[in-house]
């Protein structure tokens, strides 16, 4: 039950422009959905384009208390949204989701930097207790509007505010209406599940939000190249790490291919309302978002494919598939001449970096599609990638491992420090390739490392990105610091501290 | 005094609260062969982790009772049991911290019932101690946080009465260290107790288990030192209490009633004042003269005050932080002659009267922002994420407080005694001489190097015989 707009008015007198929640109160005394049901939530595991749907869902596995590590949906929607750089994106909840975790992603915007901004409503006890959240929220929208002029704002459910039963959607619809910019809620409270469902959320959000509803503008005069007709795409699940993305975008111009939107790297909030005019899309990384590219292709008739700019041949295979796609003959030559010239072009460059690298052996722990995307780039680089981390991969993930890594490739499932270690010592690996959240892991246990996932500093993506992967990954092997820090002191036995050294607690320790 | 003036926004901007989970966890990770579950949903945990491994650039053992949808509204209570068993039977650690969040205080756990139906289903492991905490993260912040659970810690595992009597060593002292302290504070203060002959048992003791060290085990799944159980278990035997912090007043009560140990407190140990105050006690409870080599450090640290006070005075800082630290930091830099433009703290706390500042917000980095613009601050203190903020003012931000992620090391820093106090003086001129605005160029209209254009010469460069010339 929802109080009377009065009662509400005399709960929230440290706001002073009341007049606003008027009209507000009309959209909450209406009944509305409060948080996401069951039902809902497994529709959005459901995901008829994956061929492995049949199958348990390894990406969305149940948490174990005590045994858990990993985002929850939050995440993984914040993941999936904050880098479309013009919005004001306000998480809704107490100070720990938005204080932990604010502006520490990699993802780069060539304009706006409003995304880098935290927001939050910040809820105090008296809030969660009085029901005073979405009153909060509602002049929380406001103060973002006055103080940041955003393109939109967009908010974030959490567990506390589902819980109390805040109703994001009827906020936003109110405050949509009052000022005139676009709101948009997405309901992500952490609880729902892990960061691939959190994606998926986010996915669902923007599809049924925010796509379709605007025309793209028509291409600029001064673009347009004699013979060269342009074509429309999207790129979805690419997030402009380190600004990684920028270093084959150039391609894209050059086959005038105009990216109408990419979700979300140096994404703007006009350019995810165009998605739906593209002639195809590409998902880039994350299976999560492709329920985004299969609503596209059922709504709007924009095909799509699944691709990596992560090494030599997956970037040309993605271009090639979108010359296929957009069924361009003129196109398809044109993409065949830029693969040969770059090919040639980044062979050259590469030829000392894989000198160096030829026969090192990797360990790859990472999530889901980069747990196939990588081992290609690294086998261009003459590596041997010796296992590969499978636990968040979904089954066609693993089929893709299998195709590129031969039938009996090395999966490993469990990423527990000890585990990983153990993996490391059987398959004889010289580094470590996974996530920030293992680079301790590995640094503890004296083992080169490189870091792969989205808080990383380098740019690794397309033809050039392949320079920076190998630069990176010689710059750790070769590093003088192992042999110093595995020998033991001078003067202590002759024993040495190495990479196999037990993992038993000291003797005698606790 | 400072006026404290309460948040007045709906909206918080760049966020300046970290929370009291998140606090908890810190405090739990200070204990040895320990680890802290928070009850809550899985991103409770996660966030949190990432948090403390980007700033100590450490493995964090952090666990989650990982409630979901179902159990938040059918009930949590199998998941803490669960969630211990697991952490009990896989990695036997002696102490599990019980921090809760804001998921489960809204839910409305009774924390302390569930740890008792956890003993009385699996009494098997009864040599790990599991201590709960009330820590919902829509109140307080870090620093309040970690004194919750400090407190918590001292309520279950300090012994009373003490088996063998109480304060029967003479020559050791316990320290409650507030969230303040870095490991390099932790260290320095345990070199400077044993400098009077004296051995310090530091609650918690992260200079231990969070300072950074390659150690011969590659991995574990619990804190690698910190205070051992058995040494809190016995912090009544200690002579004397030494209290870093005001937030840890309640704490220290508690353990004051509990063991009869008298205590001695104090806010901070920055800048001189402070240092002098501590090092008095310390020959006081030792009965022993100041050794000659503090001494010497206080000395250095009279000159480096002399030095550096061409660049510290008059100098306009703005600084946000937890309040014990807002307040150290305020206090250190009024007595090297600065003056605070600008505080904002997340939280209330009673310490933030004591600020040397006209006023104290509570709020975030966009509050800070504005006041340091307003008060024309030349230097920002605060943690990495004000790195922007100080950006668009245009001024030298000096690291301190949660998180630091953008430098190595910061987490490594010592900030109290003399030598601690020394470098801060040291940095805080630099950034000064680095950053201070030259008297901007005239250029006579008389003066022959403009061009009849109207358009102004290109810069000069240096002279080939000034050094390296580039064409």
């Amino acid at each position: 039950m929802r109080q009377d707009p009065a009662g509400r008015f005399r709960l929230f007198r440290t706001v002073k422009d009341l007049s606003f929640w008027h009209a507000a109160c009309d959209y909450l005394c209406k009944p509305t959905r409060t948080a996401m049901k069951a039902a809902e939530i497994a529709e959005l595991q459901n995901e008829p384009a994956c061929v492995h749907n049949k199958k348990e869902k390894s990406g969305c596995v149940k948490a174990k208390p005590g045994a858990t590590a990993g985002g929850c949906a939050f995440d993984g929607a914040q993941i999936a949204l904050l880098p479309i750089a013009d919005v004001a994106h306000i998480v809704h909840g107490p100070a720990a989701c938005a204080g932990s975790s604010w502006d520490n992603r990699g993802a780069r915007s060539s304009g706006p930097m409003l995304y880098r901004v935290g927001m939050t409503t910040d809820l105090t006890e008296q809030d969660v207790i009085m029901g005073r959240g979405e009153a909060r929220l509602f002049h929380a929208i406001k103060q973002a509007i006055d103080d940041y002029a955003p393109a939109a704002v967009f908010l974030y459910a959490t567990c506390v505010t589902a819980l109390i039963g805040d109703d994001l959607e009827a906020v936003a619809a109110a405050a949509s209406k009052r000022w005139g910019t676009p709101v948009v809620s997405v309901d992500c409270a952490g609880f729902y599940g892990t960061k691939n469902l959190g994606n998926r959320i986010a996915g669902e959000a923007m599809f049924r939000q925010v796509v379709g509803s605007r025309e793209p503008d028509p291409v600029p005069e001064s673009a347009q190249r004699p013979g060269i007709t342009v074509h429309d795409v999207n790129l979805i699940g690419e997030y402009n790490i380190a600004g990684e993305f920028w270093q084959v975008a150039p391609l894209f111009d050059e086959l005038g291919l105009r990216i109408l939107c990419t979700l979300s790297g140096d994404a703007r909030f006009r350019e995810v309302q165009t998605m739906h005019r593209a002639e195809a899309s590409m998902v880039v990384c994350a299976k999560a978002l492709l329920n985004v590219a299969r609503k596209l292709e059922e709504g709007y008739g924009v095909p799509f494919f699944e691709g990596s700019f992560y090494g030599i041949s997956d970037t040309s295979q993605a271009f090639r598939d979108f010359a296929r796609l957009l069924d361009d003959a003129d196109l398809a030559a044109r993409t065949e001449r830029m693969i040969e010239r770059e090919e040639m072009k980044i062979r050259a460059a590469l030829a000392p970096w894989t000198a160096r690298l030829e026969g090192r052996r990797a360990l790859l722990y990472t999530g889901g599609v980069k747990s196939w995307s990588v081992v290609s780039a690294l086998q261009d680089l003459g590596m041997t990638v010796v296992a590969t981390g499978t636990k968040k991969s979904t089954e066609e993930d693993k089929q893709r491992i299998r195709e590129i890594m031969g039938e009996d490739a090395r999966m490993i499932t469990d990423g527990s420090p000890g585990a990983l270690l153990q993996a490391f010592k059987d398959t004889r690996a010289d580094l470590l390739i996974a996530g920030g959240r293992n680079l301790y892991t590995a640094l503890k246990a004296r083992i080169p490392f490189l870091d792969i996932n989205q808080e990383r500093e380098f740019a690794y993506a397309g033809y050039r990105g392949m320079l920076e992967l190998a630069r990176q990954l010689a710059l750790t092997l070769e590093a003088p610091v192992w042999a110093k820090v595995r020998a033991p002191a001078p003067w202590s036995a002759p024993q040495s501290i190495c990479a196999s050294a037990t993992t038993v607690r000291a003797a005698g320790h606790g | 005094m400072a006026e404290i003036i309460r948040r007045s926004k709906a909206l918080a901007v760049n966020p300046l609260k970290a929370s009291q989970p998140l606090g908890a966890a810190l405090a739990f990770l200070g204990l040895d062969n320990c680890i802290p579950m928070l009850h809550g949903a899985q991103g409770c945990s996660a966030f949190g982790k990432v948090f403390l491994v980007r700033h100590f650039r450490e493995p964090i053992p952090l666990q989650t009772s990982a409630m979901d949808q179902v159990s938040t509204i059918m009930s949590a209570d199998e998941n803490v049991i669960e969630g211990l068993r697991v952490l009990c039977e896989k990695n036997h650690p002696d102490i599990i911290g019980l921090p809760t969040t804001g998921l489960s205080e809204v839910q409305g756990t009774d924390i302390r019932r569930l740890v008792r139906r956890f003993r009385e289903q699996h009494p098997q492991f009864a040599a790990t101690a599991v201590v709960p905490v009330n820590t919902p993260d829509y109140s307080g912040c870090l620093e309040s946080g970690y004194a919750l659970a400090l407190e918590a810690v001292i309520d279950a595992l300090v012994e009373a009465p003490q088996p063998h009597g109480s304060g029967r060593r003479k020559k050791q002292v316990n320290v409650l260290a507030a969230s303040m302290l870095t490991p390099g504070d932790i260290e320095c203060l345990r070199e400077w107790i044993a400098a009077f002959g004296l051995r310090a048992v530091v609650l918690p003791d992260i200079g231990d288990s969070l300072d950074g060290h390659l150690v011969a085990a590659e991995s574990t799944p619990l804190t690698f030192g910190g205070t051992a159980k058995s040494e809190i278990a016995r912090m009544g035997e200690s002579a004397a209490t030494l209290v870093i912090g005001r937030s840890l007043s309640r704490a220290a009560d508690l353990l004051r009633e509990r063991t009869g140990v008298p205590d001695r407190r104090f806010d901070h140990l920055l800048g001189l004042d402070a240092c002098d105050a501590f090092t008095l006690v310390l020959a006081e409870i030792s009965g022993q003269a100041v050794p000659a080599a503090i001494e010497r450090q206080r000395a250095q640290l009279q000159d480096a005050m002399v030095d550096s006070h061409f660049m510290t005075c008059f100098l306009r800082v703005g600084i946000a932080a937890d309040p014990d630290l807002l307040v150290a930091l305020g206090q250190f830099l009024a007595g090297a002659g600065a003056e605070v433009v600008a505080a904002v703290a997340p939280a209330r706390a009673e310490v933030l009267a004591d600020l040397p500042s006209a006023a104290v917000r509570i709020g975030d980095l966009e509050d800070l922002e504005r006041a340091a613009e307003a008060g024309r601050a030349q230097l920002i203190v605060s943690n990495s994420h004000a790195a922007a903020c100080a950006e668009r003012l245009g001024v030298p931000l000096l690291r301190a407080g949660f998180p630091q992620y953008d430098r190595v090391g910061g987490y490594a820093r010592t900030w109290v005694g003399y030598r601690g106090a020394r470098a801060a003086l040291f940095d805080v001129a630099n950034l000064f001489l680095g950053n201070h605005h030259d008297t901007p160029v005239h250029r006579s209209i008389y003066r022959p190097d403009y061009r009849s254009d109207g358009r102004r010469d290109a810069p000069c460069r240096p002279a080939p015989e000034a050094g390296l010339a580039r064409r």
